[in-house]
């Protein structure tokens, strides 16, 4: 191949990569700082989705604490936080049954608000246009930039038109450099860049293993008659068996919408396990399946989230950049909630940024006093105090609850010790060790098949380009994943990616990138961590629609 | 040469479109929109015969909300010199679009005007048809392939078993067909450039037209789902079926 084409560079103060809450409440800080002390500051921030919001899934039940830092008068601007909190119910699931267990106060929502957190993301996108943000969604950062001394310059935007084998098509457009004196990245769960920043300075150093969970989610209209606006219901246990970490969510938003969903922690170990499975026949169990029959499923998705929590944090910053919201792992795991974490991690990245762009004259180097800034922060303490309640999962479900109560009750989170996490992708016990899993067929009206899921997240990709799901061992599938682990990709995958088929001289590994729906999950639990996810054209993935 | 490009924001189409639950239309709340594909073709055609100094000028027009600015600035992002959008939160039908372009066109004098030939959310396949009309102008529907030579444009329209070539006086009316060019994508620079240049607002009221809807939409109903397909046991059997059943024969 020729050498590729010079690229066209455009010159920014701050760059932020990825505009979720974290990205889009940095970016805002940055602008009011900036108007306050009557300062120039250019911020842009770039989103891989075809718009703000597009790739956002969620719960979402938010707390308001950073939004009223950032934004007070988020009412009057006409915030969507339309749905306060009005009830709380956990439940302890057993095949036929459902038990009512007390909510953890971690758990308790007054003051909350059930949204759509795409559609908070699209009015936080509005908020910081009007401050003069850029916000360029359709264009993913593919690329880190680094100076000569091997600092981050910034970012490069992915090239548009590649044929599969990766030669310019017909329309082919070369990506564009965005330098900026800091990047801020802020990509949610698993950034693809953040994965090679943490890799380039060695940010994991001191932290334990990052730790995951993989989330599906579908949005209900659902009959108003079984509608209770305000509710929120939380399980465990069934379909799950108790030494597998995960729970489901059934909010009901506004509108008849009811967003359903469902956690596995990625640390599982019987790889016949299909967190898809799991959520499907999970809606079946007659407590829920009492919401939703009659009604009509609406949007399908799936995304990672961040688990491990304090012990798991990287290092936040280095020379010319910062890591904030999920990508970093802010994420109080007995809340499920990562939104108001990521929205003050953001905040406290642009605080720390301004003040040292206007003291180190050329603005690079590291910003250190971001940590530090972080450090006194209330989501500091807030992600100390919970710090061993998920770790303790490792115990089965019921040593997970009765450590949490006496870590929450007695200790208040000030245990001497701290529990340790361990990389998902090394849990996985051989095939042969473990029972298959015989899932129920789906029956069409509540419980689906992955394909007619996808198609309604609707997600596309334009077809003639390389694929995003790059092997670095492209026999590992077979020699690896296939035999020892029975093709688990087969099954974590909620998109049916990776489909095995039958070819002339054996079973092949198929990839079916165009279905892809940013999850992470493959880059995540994949045995050999053979699997690296990079970002496809800008633009492509899924839609979703007030997810 | 001056040439006209409407543009319409609609459904992206990757949505699965949903229709709402009191049939009265479908859900747009929080929907990604798009430009019209067609239109994203009519603004590439023109914007290629600027490129190709056949043409001096491309504007861009849309009808509708104040968000269709959006998909003007794509319109300019490609190419389009300015862009002129016609505000109204009115639910426009295709005579309106016709008649507010055409008051548009009496003042802008267009040699072209180039329009999709239908927009994917109404399929109605009617505003260019509508506006070559009102304006008594000279139209080629679905082009395939538009040259501009010695004052006239010929172009090539596909049709059932074939092509054919018209050849017009201008100004004439054009509307695109799926294959008439393959649009460029908007690069980050052009979407930059994009954002600084003109554009501006009018009002029906000020163009003087009367956009009240004509048609009312009675119900919208999602398409029925596929019934199950049935195996036959023999050629006689599926004879029958189709005869008796299905009677399409
Ligand atoms: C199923 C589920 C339920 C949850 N429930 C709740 C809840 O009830 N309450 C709560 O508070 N939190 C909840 N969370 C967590 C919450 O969603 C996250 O903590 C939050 O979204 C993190 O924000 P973020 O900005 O860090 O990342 P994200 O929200 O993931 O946003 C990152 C953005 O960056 C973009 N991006 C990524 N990489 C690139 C790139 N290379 N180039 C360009 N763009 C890029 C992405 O497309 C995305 O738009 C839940 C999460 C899940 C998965
Ligand atoms: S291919 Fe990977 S990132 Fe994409 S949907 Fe499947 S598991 Fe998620």
């Amino acid at each position: 191949m020729d050498a590729p084409m010079a690229r066209e560079v455009m010159e920014y103060d701050v760059v932020v990569v990825g505009a979720g809450p974290a990205g889009l409440s940095s970016a805002i800080r940055l602008k009011q700082l900036a108007d306050a002390a009557g300062r120039e500051l250019s911020v842009c921030v770039v989103e891989k989705g075809s718009e703000v919001g597009a790739h956002i899934l969620s719960g979402a039940v938010i707390e308001p604490r950073a939004l009223n830092e950032l934004l007070p008068d988020w009412k009057e601007r006409g915030a969507p936080l339309n749905t306060p909190v009005t009830e709380d119910r956990f439940l302890l699931l057993s095949k036929h049954g459902a038990r009512k267990l007390p909510t953890p106060p971690q758990m308790h929502n007054e003051g909350n608000y059930i949204v759509s957190l795409g559609n908070f993301c699209r009015w936080l996108g509005e908020q910081a246009e009007a401050l003069g943000v850029e916000i360029y969604p359709g264009f993913a950062a593919a690329e880190v930039l680094f100076d000569d001394l091997g600092a981050v310059r910034g970012i490069a935007t992915g090239d548009m038109g590649l044929n599969r084998d990766g030669t310019p098509g017909p329309n082919h457009e070369r990506g564009i450099e965005l330098h900026a004196r800091q990047t801020v990245f802020s990509e949610g769960c698993r950034g693809s860049l953040s994965k090679a920043v943490m890799a380039r300075f060695d940010l994991r150093h001191n932290a334990d293993p990052q730790t995951y969970g993989l989330g599906i989610k579908e949005l209900w209209e659902i009959d108003p008659a079984v509608h209770e606006r305000g509710l929120t219901v939380h399980t465990v246990g069934w379909p799950l068996a108790s030494d597998t970490y995960g729970g489901s969510f059934l909010y009901h938003l506004e509108d008849n919408l009811v967003s359903i969903g469902f956690v596995v922690g990625l640390d599982y170990s019987n790889p016949h396990l299909s967190p898809y499975e799991e959520f499907q026949r999970f809606k079946t169990h007659s407590e829920i399946r009492r919401y939703l029959e009659g009604g009509r499923r609406i949007s399908y998705g799936a995304r990672a989230l961040s688990e491990g929590g304090f012990q798991s944090l990287p290092k936040l910053s280095f020379p010319g950049g910062v890591l904030v919201g999920d990508t970093a792992g802010f994420l109080n795991v007995p809340k499920i909630k990562g939104t108001h974490m990521a929205m003050k991690s953001g905040m406290e990245a642009a605080d720390a940024i301004f003040d040292h762009l206007a003291d180190v004259p050329d603005g690079s180097g590291e910003v250190t006093g971001y940590a530090e800034r972080l450090r006194a922060s209330w989501l500091w303490d807030e992600l100390y105090q919970v710090r061993n309640i998920r770790p303790s999962f490792r115990w089965g479900l019921w040593g997970g609850i009765a450590y949490s109560a006496i870590d929450t009750y007695v200790l208040r989170g000030r245990a001497p010790w701290t529990l340790k996490n361990h990389a998902d992708h090394t849990q996985l016990k051989p095939a042969s060790a473990c029972a298959p899993i015989d899932y129920p067929k789906p029956d069409g009206k509540l419980s689906f098949d992955r394909l007619s899921s996808v198609f309604i997240s609707a997600t596309n990709h334009a077809e003639e380009q390389p694929c995003h799901l790059q092997l670095k061992d492209s026999a590992a599938p077979i020699q690896i994943n296939l035999a020892t682990y029975n093709a688990p990709e087969t099954r974590y995958c909620p998109a049916g990616v990776y489909e095995l088929v039958e070819a002339d001289d054996g079973p092949r590994m198929q990839i079916n990138a165009q279905n892809c729906l940013h999850c992470k999950t493959c880059d995540i639990k994949d045995p050999t961590q053979n699997i690296n996810w990079v970002t496809p054209e800008g633009g492509g993935g899924p839609n979703y629609p007030n997810m | 040469m001056k040439i006209l490009v409407p543009v319409k924001r609609v459904v992206d189409y990757n949505v699965k479109v949903r229709v709402k639950a009191d049939q009265s239309g479908v859900e747009l709340a929080n929907v990604k929109m798009a430009m019209n594909p067609f239109d994203e073709i009519a603004i590439e055609e023109a914007v290629r015969m600027k490129e190709a100094g056949v043409a001096s000028e491309v504007v861009a027009v849309s009808c509708g909300v104040a968000q269709c600015q959006e998909t003007l600035r794509t319109a300019m992002a490609i190419g389009a010199d300015r862009g002129i959008l016609v505000s109204t939160d009115a639910e426009l039908q295709p005579l309106a679009v016709a008649k507010l372009l055409k008051a548009l066109c009496d003042k802008e004098s267009p040699d072209l005007i180039i329009l999709g030939k239908q927009a994917i959310d109404d399929d109605a396949n009617q505003t260019g048809q509508m506006l070559a009309a009102l304006m008594n102008l000279p139209q080629a529907t679905f082009a395939s392939k538009v040259t501009v030579a010695e004052g006239k444009v010929s172009v090539m329209r596909e049709i059932d078993g074939g092509l054919e070539t018209i050849s017009m006086h201008m100004p004439a009316v054009i509307t695109t067909d799926l294959r008439l060019n393959e649009p460029r994508y908007a690069t980050l620079p052009n979407i930059m450039k994009a954002k600084k240049k003109p554009l501006e607002t009018v009002t029906p009221d000020a163009l003087g037209v009367d956009v009240a809807a004509r048609l009312t939409t009675v119900k919208v109903l999602e398409p029925a789902g596929r019934s199950a397909g049935v195996m036959v046991a023999d050629v006689a059997q599926l004879v029958d079926k189709l005869k008796n059943e299905a009677k399409v024969i």
